[in-house]
């Protein structure tokens, strides 16, 4: 199967959509309109676009902390995502989950989560419902390198190679958790090379490159919905920001260099993406403005929408906290 | 003496204790940086084989902490309230009942610090204030200071006990200030605070208010606002859970007839159902008011700024506890 021009054009429209969003999020942050946490994606915006790129609307995301990127590139709209961000009832969630509990069950967003790998598990869980309903969605859980050191993340693995459940493991590497290093917090050079102690296949991938993380994901897919068992797919990435808001407050040394950083910032996935797209000749410089400058605008009112929309009542507290209430 | 942060205190009890004993070591995640403020400049002055940047990995670090104490270690542990969940099994199966179930062989000197965020719009994973699930749990000390004089004192004094000690640091608490004497202007050159002993932060007459970590502060805003209207609250901080002084607080009740519990854990089963069964089984005679408890709602932690800040306890919702006890 290849990516047609519709596809490539929307790939780069949900990364743009992505980095604009983002973007958004730090100039409301610094305003002290957002008082939580968040985590930005930039950098790393291939790696959820390309991974959904492969994905049916009916098919299961689950994700963590970093939890703007994958409800995105999965389809979920910005405004509702906005507004869940500045806790509104409006939200994804009604406001009560915010930034990091990102979520729409009606496109397969099945959550994203603070706790690190523990959406490993829930994600495999998604895949043994489609094995034992004998349905042929399948589910992708997104986690980072750290996470990867998690008993959760290799628990899961194991109990999906045993059964051949139809999960795709998407671990993005960044290099970091938080300021640890990979290299001072993960015992083998790659992620990946785990794959084969659990009985499956790793794939490692170029994540600064969407086309290259939908290739990786797309065979993956396809062994998954065969009932061939799980994949690991380790994408390279960077984050380009700190890593989470607010943070640069806090750490004040340097834990990766200015020099790895801007190096880093060279291979922008967008840029990447354009550039493939247009020099592939499926789009045109002009259409990518043309891209961008919408986007732009729908974040715009994303923002617009997520102020104007009300914040809960103190009574709706209680709501939501049982399906037979006690 | 000199006015110190809370956190400044712990950073300071963790150099004295690791400069002291050379098998107390710390580990963590992010300790090289100090994500979490204790912990800056540890790793240049004790070594890396001292002070350890773990993976991420509570079940397995917090596990390996307790394997090393078995053998002759004093680890420090550095994580957050949330973070426990995914080392319980190493912390109830294992830290909790291995001196026990093992016949009073094993010696578990490990002393978790904990850092209990709330109130900051982080959402319900982020937000946990869970020393009432391991009061629950036998063989678990359980220390919340509530101040640095306290913080620093009841540090040294976890580190060199013998029993797993889990200390959580309030973050409401954290960047309070409080005087902390120079070692040496104390008798015998240290500053410990001992175990089971109740601080009467507040004395008055009318009212005993029983605050817990970052209660007692509110206890405290509540007095003041009461003092205006003549009403005298007597304020105590327990400092530790388990062991907990109930007598302290008994003999408060026995004065003033009348005992508000103020709790930021969620209310059912916390810290302060605990203390006010005790007051009622043990203080009843002396009691003039049904106990009045101010804990957290029974909810999950809302994100949004327009419903969090409606469930923790607040000096206003102890003002009208205490109200209700007069009444
Ligand atoms: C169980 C748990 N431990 C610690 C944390 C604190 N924490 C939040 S994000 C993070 C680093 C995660 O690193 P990684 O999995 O590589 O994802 P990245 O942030 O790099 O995308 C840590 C330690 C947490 N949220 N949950
Ligand atoms: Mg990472």
């Amino acid at each position: 199967m290849e990516l047609d021009r519709q596809q490539l054009e929307e790939m780069y429209r949900r990364m743009c959509r992505i980095r604009y969003f983002e973007e958004a999020v730090i100039k409301i942050h610094s305003s002290g309109e957002l008082i939580g946490p968040a985590h930005p994606y930039i950098g790393e915006e291939a790696v959820a676009v390309g991974v959904c790129a492969a994905l049916r609307d009916d098919d299961r995301i689950a994700g963590n902390h970093r939890s703007h990127g994958h409800p995105i590139a999965k389809g979920g709209d910005v405004k509702r995502a906005m507004a869940e961000i500045l806790g509104k009832v409006d939200g994804f969630c009604k406001g009560k989950g915010g930034s990091m509990h990102l979520a729409d069950f009606s496109i397969g967003i099945l959550g994203e989560s603070g706790i690190v790998a523990s959406s490993v598990p829930i994600a495999t869980g998604a895949a043994l419902a489609s094995k034992l309903g004998k349905k042929d969605f399948i589910s992708v859980v997104f986690f980072g390198d750290g996470a990867s050191n998690q008993g959760a993340c290799h628990e899961s693995m194991n109990m999906a190679a045993l059964w051949d459940l139809p999960v795709i493991f998407v671990c993005e590497n960044n290099g970091y958790a938080i300021t640890t290093s990979y290299r001072n917090s993960v015992s083998v050079d790659h992620v990946s090379d785990r794959a084969s102690a659990y009985g499956m296949p790793g794939v490692l991938v170029d994540g600064q490159d969407a086309i290259a993380v939908w290739e990786a994901t797309n065979e993956a897919v396809v062994r998954a919905r065969a009932g061939e068992g799980p994949t690991l797919i380790e994408a390279m990435t960077y984050r380009f920001e700190e890593h989470s808001l607010g943070l640069d407050r806090i750490v004040k040394s340097q834990y990766r260099t200015q020099e790895e950083v801007d190096e880093a910032k060279m291979r922008d996935p967008l840029d990447i993406h354009r550039a493939a797209i247009i020099s592939h000749g499926f789009t045109t410089d002009a259409e990518c403005d043309e891209i961008e400058a919408t986007v732009k605008s729908e974040i715009d009112e994303a923002v617009e929408f997520a102020r104007n929309s009300p914040f809960p009542e103190p009574g709706d507290l209680y709501d939501d906290m049982w399906a037979t209430p006690v | 003496m000199a006015m110190k942060t809370y956190i400044q205190a712990i950073a300071e009890a963790t150099v004295e204790e690791m400069e002291r004993d050379e098998t107390v070591f710390t580990m963590g995640e992010d300790l090289r940086q100090s994500v979490y403020g204790a912990t800056a400049g540890l790793v240049d002055r004790f070594g890396e084989d001292r002070v350890i940047d773990t993976p991420l990995s509570e079940n397995g670090f917090f596990g390996a902490a307790l394997g090393a104490s078995l053998c002759g270690m004093r680890p420090i542990v550095e994580t957050v309230t949330s973070f426990l969940w995914v080392g319980m099994d190493q912390l109830i199966s294992q830290a909790s009942k291995m001196r026990y179930m093992f016949g009073g062989q094993a010696e578990l000197p490990v002393t978790f610090r904990i850092r209990m965020f709330y109130a900051r719009g982080a959402a319900a994973h982020h937000s946990d204030r869970n020393y009432p699930i391991f009061m629950n749990t036998p063989g678990l000390k359980i220390i919340c200071p509530t101040n640095a004089y306290d913080a620093k004192g009841l540090m040294k004094t976890a580190v060199r006990d013998n029993d797993v000690c889990m200390l959580f640091e309030d973050g409401i608490a954290i960047s309070s200030r409080a005087e902390v004497p120079d070692n040496e202007d104390l008798p015998g050159g240290e500053l410990l605070v001992p175990f089971g002993v109740a601080n009467t932060v507040r004395a008055g007459s009318d009212v005993t208010v029983v605050g817990i970590a970052g209660g007692v502060q509110h206890a405290l805003d509540a007095a003041k606002v009461l003092e205006a209207e003549g009403v005298s609250l007597e304020v105590i901080d327990p400092r530790t859970l388990v062991p907990l002084d109930i007598e302290t607080i008994l003999n408060s009740v026995e004065r003033t007839g009348r005992l508000v519990v103020v709790d930021p854990a969620h209310k059912m089963c916390s810290a302060a159902s605990q203390i006010a069964a005790s007051v009622a089984q043990e203080g009843f005679w002396s009691l003039q008011a049904p106990i009045q408890v101010v804990a957290s709602e029974q909810v999950n932690v809302p994100y949004s700024p327009a419903l969090e800040p409606l469930i923790y306890p607040t000096p206003e919702k102890v003002v009208a506890a205490v109200r209700t006890v007069l009444d």
